[in-house]
């Protein structure tokens, strides 16, 4: 049996976390969340309307069944992510807080100067600041003693389903981190995130992936199953790959 | 350097021997490769690729959809002002035209911005003739303000100012700007803009920098398609987004495709660019920058939009009206062009949903601005 991921004050049993962005309707990603069996779901700010109880988004979320977690996205500065995530909290956006500072548009890497100084502010303010990070082990380590909740490095860009290309980096953070490592961005299939999770991640965050898919839901279910048998796999202890088949004991053998 | 110190360092002539030029083997090469290029832009965009725009529409789609899932932004413009000291012999607004000017009051304004509102818009663009005297610096200043509590974006679509103008209005409350080249020819820049300051080629050429500089978190490019040819224009458009994104790099692209409608005194544009030239050029421009935002008006007829929903577009306008004051009241106006798509804005948000995209109306929050 499993321990619970824990975040913050809270506990979850999924290790999946989900993004609502992209989708072709709200009923399609309201399907696809309820398949994903996600407990965490993040909502860029921007695209909602927090006091509106009509809002597309909000509407079509679930709040007894997830933890609604706003995300800054957009934000290119940490005063912008600041006054972002306090409006969003006095909206009744909760206290789960996604910071993402990413000052280019276009592939939307994370500003780590910005997001330390917001992580400072927010975890005074607070919240519960899981930060969306290059796989920087230093960078996460640094955030981990202010006080971030987790931290999310990236696999690769934003939306780019290309996988953990930053493998060897997020392996070092694994080890070195005492909060939940959360792999974030460019899982785009459910072998990228049943790797992340055999690597010892403790958790990841998929949207792309699932929004674009053809189907949507059936995609949601796939990558909880990814998540589930990446996460045992790790648990049981994988082996060590090696170049080709040995011995048990080419060298020692004569000694028994 | 500006951008313009860099188009000086092309032709407008070698740029078209180079498009002509070009081989349908070009042309796959480009299809093949994950980042075409420059060169691969230009084979895209070359009579070799005509045979081959269903492959590039394909690619176009595809990248779209990762880039931006399939979701249509949706935003209205908002006449203040016809009021023009311009001569553009394609617009409505030229000075020369025996038009009646009206510039609304801020009150009428909000008026405007609170019937779009209503109708579900979070995006609006305000668009003015360049008038400093009806509609300046201040007057904007005083529009804005007045809108903002309505819009979670505010762009403009106005005329040249210089960063500190320019800065202004982005502290007020504006996030994007958008400035239409018209022409990146020259010779041609020259003929249909014969007086007022618009005459002047640098200067407008200059003036997205000025927007990056003044840090508009938009910044939105154009041709008047009809004006020259759409090939060569579109490789102009180019290599000016790849300019601006490599040096305001905070700041995302916008090209819009604004082709030539009939306005007030019956301009016949000298290049028309078809519907199939339309969609090549945008969805060849879409294979290039694939993280653009691409915008298409009501310019274009229900037919077409419908149809150009999955290649490429990620914004559009709907129920627009060009003439001030023209939502809540009959002005007496003209507007600046011919609608072409008449249908409300949530005969078009049905519409995108029947196509299995979202209509996106919120996308940006006015708390990024202080």
């Amino acid at each position: 049996m499993d321990k619970p991921l824990v975040i913050g004050t809270h506990s979850f049993s999924s290790r999946l976390m989900m993004g609502t962005g992209k989708f072709s309707s709200p009923e399609v990603m309201r399907d696809a969340l309820e398949a994903s069996e996600a407990e965490i779901v993040t909502v860029a700010l921007r695209r909602v309307e927090l006091d509106n109880p009509g809002d597309t988004i909000l509407s079509h979320v679930d709040r007894d069944r997830f933890v609604l977690m706003p995300n800054t996205s957009g934000a290119r500065d940490a005063e912008e992510a600041v006054r972002l995530a306090r409006l969003a909290r006095a909206a009744g956006g909760g206290s789960f807080l996604k910071l993402e500072v990413t000052p280019d548009p276009n592939y939307l890497l994370p500003d780590p100067v910005e997001t330390i100084k917001a992580a400072e502010i927010l975890i005074k303010d607070g919240f519960t600041v899981l930060p969306y990070i290059q796989a920087d082990p230093i960078l996460a380590k640094r955030l981990e003693e202010i006080g971030t909740a987790t931290v999310m490095p990236l696999g690769s860009p934003i939306g780019s389903n290309r996988g953990i290309r930053t493998r060897d980096s997020i392996e070092i953070i694994i080890e070195m981190a005492n909060v939940p490592v959360v792999v974030d961005a460019g899982l785009g299939a459910p072998s990228h995130a049943a790797e992340a999770m055999e690597m010892g991640a403790d958790a990841v965050l998929v949207n792309t992936a699932v929004s674009v898919a053809g189907n949507p839901v059936a995609m949601a279910r796939a990558f909880k199953k990814g998540v589930e048998a990446g996460r045992e796999a790790f648990l049981a202890g994988l082996g060590q790959p090696r170049k080709k088949a040995e011995a048990s004991s080419p060298l020692t053998g004569f000694l028994r | 350097m500006t951008f313009y110190d860099e188009i000086g360092q092309h032709s407008w002539q070698v740029i078209e021997q180079e498009i002509l030029d070009r081989s349908p083997a070009d042309v796959e090469r480009a299809l093949s490769s994950s980042t075409p290029g420059m060169e691969g832009f230009i084979s895209l965009m070359s009579p070799a690729a005509d045979r081959m725009i269903e492959e590039i529409a394909q690619r176009a789609q595809l990248i779209t959809e990762q880039r931006f899932g399939r979701v249509i932004g949706l935003y209205a413009p908002l006449y203040v002002s016809n009021s023009c000291t311009n001569s553009c012999v394609y617009c409505s607004f030229n000075a020369d035209n025996p038009i009646s000017r009206l510039t609304l009051s801020v009150e009428q304004a909000r008026a405007e911005g609170a019937y779009l509102h209503e109708q579900g818009f979070r995006h609006v663009l305000l668009v003015s003739g360049e008038d400093q005297n009806a509609a300046g610096l201040d007057y904007l200043k005083a529009v804005v303000k007045g809108l903002r509590p309505l819009f979670d974006s505010i762009s403009i679509e106005i005329y040249p100012m210089d960063t500190d103008d320019y800065g202004e209005l982005a502290r007020s409350g504006v996030d994007g700007l958008i400035i239409y080249q018209e022409t990146y020819n020259p010779d041609r820049y020259k003929e249909v803009h014969p007086a007022g300051r618009k005459k002047d080629y640098r200067w407008r050429l200059e003036t997205p920098e000025t927007g990056g500089k003044a840090g508009f978190r938009r910044i939105g490019i154009g041709s008047l398609l009809g004006l020259s040819d759409w090939r060569i224009e579109g490789v102009y458009l180019a290599l000016h987004a790849r300019y601006l994104m490599r040096r305001y790099w905070r700041s995302q692209i916008t090209i819009s495709f604004p082709r030539l409608r009939p306005a007030v005194g019956g301009y016949c544009p000298p290049c028309p660019v078809s519907d199939r030239d339309l969609v090549h050029m945008m969805t060849a421009l879409r294979v290039f920058l694939p993280d653009a935002g691409l915008l298409l008006s009501t310019r274009e007829s229900p037919h077409l939009r419908n149809h150009m929903i999955p290649l490429g577009v990620t914004s559009m306008s709907a129920g627009s009206k060009t003439d001030p004051g023209g939502y809540t009241h009959d002005s007496g106006t003209e507007g600046q062009f011919e609608i072409s798509d008449h249908r409300s804005p949530h005969e078009i948000a049905q519409t995108i949903r029947d196509h299995g995209y979202e209509p996106v109306w919120k996308d940006w929050d006015s708390s990024f601005i202080v």
